[in-house]
């Protein structure tokens, strides 16, 4: 044997070896002992059932569970996302990918210049941490309770802006459409667009 | 390159927090203290510009024998002198806080949009408001807004509001491009940076202004909300658009080029490059991009085939053929190299001609006598006592020469010639002198003799040019427009020259290349120039032709149809669709330069390397191509890669034995036109109709106004004032022009010669030395 190979003294098995006794008591005694093993199963069926019937039965999470993402619009349904990429800088697994874009007159999908326009999250690698909610500076990005998110393939494990874009609500309209009348991009952030405008729905690509 | 050691200079040595440090009369005390390793924060400095002491951000206590500076002083404005102390930020409260209060004062009016800001994530004032600034802001009232953002030009867009009045931007197109288009309008709060309402900012070099705003301010139109700076893996590379060979960076995310910014260089392009490096890369996502091997089918359409298939066509239709290789001036050394061996020992000839443009055999002769063994350099520019520019624009054909030419002059007046027929706006910048020719012309051997790709247009000058440098010892360099020519000539892709200037005619040489290559022969007979090359094409003497990058409209209006009229054979190496491809036989995708790794040699003849920047590109270069090709034909050139030709370059080395002699052509005396005619010249304008710059339209927006120069007398005979139409008529066509009147020779007219409405050899026939009609539209 070469000197650089450890021997099995160092690495301590010729000591467990030398100290380890066989199980050798099979008496009486032991078989009661096992019996009382048994009483805490016995116990068992006659307390209240922790788990539910899933997905037969389902429970509401946390409320402030992470699940999937979800990217939120401004009242009029512009949305608030303005592809700045911080969530992307701040994912510690590289989940997400996202291409800013202009707003052009003729297109305002977003308040001000700038919209975001791919934002892909990828679910094979997401660890919901929850670092790009709070990296967001529009509170664009949030996150829903939805943890149902398992398929059969990768491919669809990636979402897209439109799989992760909030749905309208009562008043919202569907972008791109005009900025809310004599609104700046402040406006909308210091909450005072509240609702759609009717001159917003004149919009040239519906 | 050897690096001068001055000793005449006095040396200063000054305490900088404590520490001493030796450095040259004149140096500012914030580069003294880089010396050391201290930063000081700066937003207005620049190595390169004058000092401005704008942004005030750099205030450091100073103190002189003992009498110390009653308040903090900008220590980018203020030289070292002997028995100076200074204090920094680091060790003096009072310059701390100082600098703390300019910041505080800068981001009172900077917009806190940095998440919408193409400079988040790279910016000086971001990194420095963390480093050198208060925690919080005490600001709370409302800050200045404009409108935004504002086109500068259809490149550069400005938002007002993130300027801090550094004067950066404005200092570069005064002192480095001599562009003044751009000032800093309004004085106090409301003073902003502006263009001038007559001069819109039309700048070749505008970019820069983009690269060195330390705050986003300046941004490029066409990577605005593109990316982030940590989407981005960058690549130290070259620029394929001139031969001035600018040191680039390369951004790419994800297979994609998003932006290219000036590299630096001392010895070439410092910090700068051009508009045309910076922003023509569209070129390689185009639509037009030759992605799979074509083969023309029965059916006389392309139609894509396997690498295999291809390859063994191709190899069917040159072999045994008696070939021409025509090679465009963009390849690299490497791949120019591959085209050199490819046609020696695949093709067995040397009917190689790298010049895809106008071009002269007194020129050849010049190539191989003259031009490969040029040593001149960017630093016998600096140091010259006059430069002559011969056939050469150098803000059109060659900007970093401007650029080192420019700032020559502007520091100790250089004298500048130029052997052109009007005085251009580069060569006004230039305080150039107009010659006619170059009889009666005094150098010494300090001077500096630039002769461009055009002088192949002027019978005789490339004689003249020889005789004048051998006579006064001046210094001569060729310079090329495109990139790859002065690789192509060192790599032996011209019909009388052998790899490393090598004459053909020379027993000796061949042997040599003979030796490095294993052949036992190679062939004698010196090769035919692009022009015989498709002649002999018309008459069968060639029937078959290797195609690399080329348009045949650079060389002639009659080119593509010399190839089409035959039952030639045309293989074409391409990476997009052109006139060449619609045409040829057999098409196999080349990589781009972005795709591949290779070098380019710059007009000094010093390489400029590069690596493949987008990493996950398939595509492969003309060399592993050709050598593929050699191997299918049964006589391989054994060069699998980029390294395996750059070791065999640096084994052959450069020829040291007899070298041709220069060419002795008498000049021609051009025929002297009536009132109605004038003689054509033109020249390629820096942004015009290129190839590599496809699809870049902000880019084009920048272009200069097309128009064709006459004189004054011409003008007042035509009843024409700049502004008016004019139709300048060939036999073949003709092209209509607004007019403007300019510094030229009564009997010439001048035109660009690819721009937009103005493609003299498409529309005109020639491109120079022509009688052509000039009258009112």
């Amino acid at each position: 044997m070469d000197n650089l190979t450890p021997r099995d003294s160092e690495y301590g098995l010729e000591k467990a070896a030398s100290e380890s006794k066989p199980i050798l008591d099979q008496s009486a005694g032991s078989f009661f002992k096992q019996l009382l093993g048994f009483w805490v199963t016995f116990v068992t069926q006659f307390k209240k059932v922790n788990t539910v019937e899933y997905p037969e039965v389902k429970e509401p999470t946390a409320e402030r569970f992470h699940g999937r993402h979800q990217l939120n619009r401004h009242p009029d349904g512009l949305e608030k996302c303005i592809g700045c990429e911080l969530c992307a800088w701040a994912c510690p697994a590289d989940a997400i990918y996202v291409e800013g874009g202009d707003n052009t007159p003729d297109a305002q999908y977003s308040p001000g210049e700038r919209y975001g326009k791919v934002y892909q999250i990828n679910y094979l690698r997401c660890v919901f941490c929850g670092l790009c909610i709070e990296a967001c500076p529009t509170r664009a990005l949030t996150m829903t309770n939805e943890y149902e998110l398992a398929d059969d393939s990768r491919r669809k494990l990636i979402f897209e802006k439109e799989d992760l874009l909030a749905p309208l609500r009562q008043g919202m309209l569907m972008p791109p459409h005009p900025m809310y009348p004599d609104s700046t991009d402040t406006s909308y952030y210091k909450g005072e667009v509240t609702g759609s405008h009717p001159s917003q729905e004149s919009n040239p690509h519906v | 390159m050897s690096t001068e050691i001055t000793t005449d200079v006095e040396m200063i040595t000054v305490v900088i927090d404590g520490f001493d440090v030796t450095v040259p009369k004149g140096t500012l005390v914030i580069r003294a203290a880089e010396k050391l390793g201290i930063q000081i924060p700066r937003f207005c400095d620049h190595p390169l510009l004058s000092p401005a002491g704008a942004c005030r951000q750099c205030l450091v206590d100073i103190e002189i024998n003992g009498r110390a500076f009653p308040k903090p002083q900008a220590s980018c404005t203020i030289p070292v002198e002997n028995g100076m102390i200074v204090k920094t930020q680091l060790t003096s409260e009072v310059a701390d806080k100082a600098q703390k209060g300019i910041m505080e004062l800068l981001l009172i009016n900077h917009p806190l949009d940095c998440p919408v800001c193409d400079k988040g994530g790279e910016c000086p004032l971001q990194n420095q408001a963390m480093s050198n600034g208060r925690e919080v802001s005490r600001y709370e009232g409302v800050k200045r807004t404009y409108e935004k953002p504002t086109a500068i030009s259809s490149q550069v867009l400005l938002d007002r509001e993130r300027c801090v009045l550094c004067a950066r931007c404005t200092r570069f197109s005064e002192e480095i491009a001599g562009d003044p288009f751009i000032t800093l309008n309004e004085r106090g709060a409301l003073q902003q940076v502006g263009i001038y309402e007559k001069d819109p900012f039309r700048s070749y070099f505008s970019g820069n202004t983009v690269q060195i705003c330390p705050v986003g301010a300046l941004t490029g139109a066409s990577y605005r909300f593109r990316s982030r700076p940590f989407d981005l893996v960058s690549t130290p590379s070259a620029c394929e658009h001139c031969a001035s060979g600018c040191a680039m960076r390369t951004d790419v995310r994800r297979g994609k080029t998003l932006r290219r910014l000036a590299g630096e260089d001392a010895e070439v392009n410092e910090e700068w490059n051009c508009d045309k490096g910076r922003w023509a890369f569209k070129y390689i996502s185009s639509k037009e991009r030759v992605t799979t091997p074509m083969v023309r089918g029965a059916d006389g359409e392309l139609h894509e085939a396997s690498w295999p298939e291809a390859l063994a066509r191709a190899a069917a239709g040159l072999k045994g053929k008696r070939a021409g290789v025509l090679v465009g001036g963009r390849s690299t050394i490497e791949d120019s190299y591959a085209y050199a061996k490819f046609a020696r020992i695949a093709l067995n000839t040397n009917d190689i001609d790298f010049r895809a443009r106008l071009h002269s055999d007194e020129e050849a002769a010049f190539l191989a006598s003259i031009a490969a063994q040029i040593t001149t350099t960017y630093r016998d520019l600096d140091k010259a006592d006059h430069v002559v520019l011969v056939d050469f624009e150098p803000e059109d054909e060659s900007p970093i020469v401007f650029l080192r030419l420019y700032k020559q002059v502007r520091k100790r007046g250089l004298k500048v010639s130029t052997v052109a027929p009007l005085a251009s706006r580069g060569s006004q910048k230039l305080g150039a002198t107009v010659l006619s020719s170059l009889t009666g012309l005094t150098l010494t051997e300090k001077s500096v003799i630039l002769v461009g790709e055009r002088a192949a247009e002027t019978i005789g000058r490339f004689t003249a040019v020889a005789s004048l440098a051998s006579s006064s010892g001046a210094k001569v360099a060729w310079i090329p427009r495109r990139a790859g020519e002065f690789g192509a000539l060192v790599a032996g892709a011209l019909g009388n020259l052998l790899p490393g200037g090598r004459p053909v005619s020379d027993a000796a040489a061949r042997v040599d290349i003979q030796t490095a290559w294993g052949v036992d022969a190679l062939p004698v007979k010196e090769g035919k120039a692009t022009w015989e090359i498709l002649e002999a094409a018309t008459d069968g003497r060639i029937n078959a032709v290797v195609v690399g990058g080329v348009d045949p409209l650079d060389i002639s209006a009659e080119a593509l149809g010399q190839l089409l009229d035959t039952s030639t054979f045309v293989l074409s190496l391409e990476i997009a669709h052109s006139a060449i491809t619609a045409i040829a036989d057999v098409v196999l995708p080349v990589a781009a330069v972005s795709e591949k790794s290779g070098s380019f040699l710059n007009w000094e003849g010093r390489p400029r390397f590069f690596e493949k920047a987008i990493t996950d590109s398939l595509t492969r270069s003309d060399t592993r191509i050709l050598s593929a090709l050699a191997d299918e034909m049964g006589s391989p050139i054994n060069l699998p890669s980029a390294k395996a030709v750059a070791r065999e370059l640096q084994a052959i080395g450069k020829w040291d034995g007899a070298r041709a002699s220069a060419p002795v052509v008498a000049p021609l005396s051009l025929p002297t036109p009536d009132g109605d005619h004038a003689i054509l010249n033109s020249w390629r304008e820096l942004l015009d109709l290129g190839t590599l710059q496809a699809g870049e339209e902000n880019l084009a927006g920048t272009a200069r106004p097309v128009e064709a120069v006459i004189s004054a007398a011409r003008a007042a005979r035509l009843g024409v004032t700049t502004g008016d139409a004019i139709t300048i008529s060939t036999g073949r066509g003709s092209i209509t022009l607004p007019a403007r009147i300019g510094e030229i020779e009564e009997s010439a007219i001048w035109l660009p010669r690819n721009s937009a409405g103005s493609q003299c050899i498409a529309n005109l026939g020639a491109a120079s030395g022509l009688v052509v009609k000039v009258a009112k539209a």
